[in-house]
């Protein structure tokens, strides 16, 4: 369903990496591994459809995601680097307005209980910016807990930050959604255990 | 031919190529101008009106004119750019920019010295002259922005768009003196009607348009020979070309 | 897609409720620069008369510059302005919310307090009704235009002042129209031409505005 084709990346006038290829079906799970600088968070970012790459395409279901915009953005959940958590609000605040964002319909009821699975319920009405880096990550990684239906899961790093229960969770949350056919891409340093149909392996930096 | 622009749309096939036009086009400007000089100081007649002061018309028109029509060419190159994400077009764009900036300049400056022994004033707020200088702060912008990105890429995208949103001044200078009442004169020239200038007059005119028009395209040729350079100087053919 | 504008526009005014100091001074600085003048050239009735009207004018595009950084600065450092480009919501549709937040708490108040600035330089009622027409009409054209520039230049290097260049001389029709429209009335002209303009002006500047914040924000988060 998602079809990466010969991609290339250049950042600063330097290649970073060429002849990308990618294939997912559904359950399926791919590992993006390298050395810090190889170009890891710059591939995901071109199958978000965030970055355009110098060469080669990324399809979604056959057409090209740069046609698909929103539609894309629809069946697509990307988690990047920074967690998207507006200091001035509240988390509940922050996690209903990225779930609208990303078309996900949630209930404030079920809202409370992906906050309380992600460690956070107790925060929920405080302002964000009284959030440690590791909590205000947990509020980004709660839409996972309501994203069963989004097919693709592009997560850069999402195991940062965290601590043992924390990664214990996601790796919970990734697995099943990979059991119930979803699919993802994750860039991790860490060596976290995860079940899936078939995993691909893409290797950068050398 | 549409394979003949494709190869050249390659900056290292570009480059030799862009270097042996330049010969030619400096070579035409110099004859260019050197007729319409010799038609606009010698030939043409003194004007009724305005005496010999109206020969600046040789100077101004030409840049004026030029001005406009580098803008437009300048936001068709960047356009491009941005659709088909290739690299030479934006360093088209960049290569005409100064060279558009300078005429908007001259057209402003020959301009005032005109305004002074005609109507009295250096300066005055009208349409024209207003839409005319914001040309030229859209120029300096437009080089502003492109200087200010660091990534090449980004800078020309960038600069496109904000090329693309200027366009629309380029139609406001060249109507403002039909849809207001200016101090600057109504067009003398038009592609549908006969000419309400004298013939050796005209003829001086667009000979030094034709003048400016390839002292442009060599002057662009030659500078984005040099962006070329300093774009793709990390690549193996340019090594070569400046060892 | 305007369920996407809402959401956009009621998020960021909840933003700005919260961080009331940020709309208040840029009031405060319109307020000041607009006093200034009198000061600056003398302070004969006549002189400052003829002046009010492109005096408040220019105040308000200054005011509008001070507070374009934070359109977009603020979301792109914090991530979620990449989540907006994501999004399963339609970029221009989020975009034009916050350029309706923006102008609801920039632009807006600028007008309102705009008739008491040409209280203060003699002007008379009816040109200051004409006033507040033309500062309501203008001053969404330069939350839109300022957008563009605030988009152009996201990240870079001086981006505040580099915005204020390139956003300035896309600004001078409507600053051209809108003070036209004052001078006219005072002159015992009629304005609605001025103001017809300044209108056609706002509609362009609604299509290419937003075209151009949005493809200027993915250019700047490529």
């Amino acid at each position: 369903m998602l079809e990466a084709r010969a991609l290339a990346c250049e950042r600063g006038g330097r290649r970073l990496f060429g002849g990308i290829s990618i294939a997912l079906a559904a359950g399926d799970l791919a590992r993006v591994r390298g050395p810090n600088g190889s170009g890891k968070t710059s591939l995901l970012r071109i199958l978000a459809g965030l970055t355009r790459p110098v060469e080669g395409e990324v399809r979604w279901r056959g057409a090209p995601i740069g046609e698909l915009a929103e539609e894309y953005g629809a069946q697509m959940l990307f988690i990047g680097h920074a967690p998207a958590v507006k200091g001035e609000m509240t988390v509940a605040e922050n996690l209903a307005f990225s779930l609208r964002l990303g078309g996900i319909a949630a209930g404030a009821a079920e809202r409370r209980a992906a906050l309380e699975r992600l460690g956070i319920g107790a925060q929920a009405q405080l302002p964000a910016r009284v959030l440690s880096e590791g909590q205000r990550r947990r509020v980004a990684l709660a839409r996972l807990a309501l994203a069963s239906r989004v097919p693709l899961w592009l997560l850069d790093e999402p195991f940062a930050a965290l601590d043992e229960d924390g990664i214990g969770c996601v790796r919970d949350l990734v697995s099943a959604h990979l059991a119930a056919g979803g699919m993802a891409v994750l860039t991790s340093h860490q060596e976290i255990p995860l079940a899936a149909r078939a995993v691909h392996t893409v290797a950068l930096g050398g | 031919m549409f394979s003949a622009l494709y190869t050249y749309a390659s900056p290292q096939a570009f480059y030799p190529l862009a270097g042996r036009m330049i010969p030619w086009f400096a070579s035409a400007a110099v004859l260019f101008a050197a007729a319409g000089l010799y038609v606009g100081f010698f030939v043409a007649p003194t004007d009724a009106t305005q005496g010999e002061a109206y020969r600046i018309i040789f100077l101004h028109v030409p840049a004026a004119w030029m001005s406009m029509f580098i803008y437009l060419v300048m936001a068709g190159w960047a356009g491009l750019g941005l659709v088909l994400n290739t690299r030479l077009s934006g360093m088209m764009a960049s290569a005409l920019a100064p060279t558009g900036a300078m005429f908007t300049f001259l057209a402003l400056w020959s301009g005032a010295l005109w305004g002074r022994p005609t109507w009295g004033t250096y300066w005055v707020w009208d349409a024209r002259l207003t839409s005319e200088l914001i040309l030229l702060f859209l120029y300096l912008g437009f080089i502003a922005l492109k200087e200010a990105i660091e990534d090449p890429r980004r800078a020309d995208r960038a600069s496109a768009i904000l090329a693309l949103v200027g366009v629309v001044n380029v139609p406001i200078i060249y109507f403002s003196v039909q849809w207001w009442n200016t101090l600057h004169q109504g067009a003398s020239v038009s592609l549908t009607a006969a000419p309400k200038m004298a013939a050796t007059m005209l003829a001086g005119m667009l000979l030094m348009v034709l003048a400016a028009w390839m002292y442009s395209i060599a002057v662009s040729l030659a500078r984005v020979r040099a962006i070329i350079l300093e774009r793709e100087r990390d690549a193996a053919w340019v090594r070569e070309a400046v060892a | 897609m305007g369920a996407a504008f809402a959401m956009t526009l009621r998020r960021d005014l909840l933003i700005a409720l919260r961080r009331k100091s940020d709309a208040a001074n840029v009031l405060l600085f319109f307020v000041i620069v607009a006093s200034l003048f009198p000061l600056g050239t003398g302070a004969e009735p006549g002189q400052i008369r003829a002046m009010g009207a492109g005096v408040i004018w220019v105040g308000a595009l200054l005011a509008s510059l001070l507070s374009l950084p934070r359109l977009f600065a603020a979301d792109a450092a914090d991530g979620t302005l990449e989540q907006m480009l994501v999004s399963a919501q339609p970029l221009a549709a989020v975009v034009a919310g916050k350029i309706a937040a923006h102008w609801l708490t920039t632009g807006l108040p600028l007008a309102l307090i705009a008739p008491l600035l040409g209280l203060q330089y003699g002007l008379p009622a009816d040109a200051l009704a004409v006033l507040l027409a033309a500062v309501l009409i203008g001053t969404p054209v330069l939350s839109l235009v300022g957008a563009v520039g605030a988009a152009l230049t996201l990240g870079v290097r001086g981006a505040g002042v580099l915005a204020a260049i390139l956003v300035l001389p896309l600004c001078v029709p409507a600053l051209v129209f809108g003070a036209g429209a004052v001078t006219a009335s005072l002159s015992g002209l009629d304005p609605s031409p001025h103001l017809s303009l300044l209108g056609a002006l706002l509609a362009v500047s609604l299509v290419f505005g937003l075209w151009a914040s949005c493809a200027a924000l993915r250019v700047a988060l490529d």
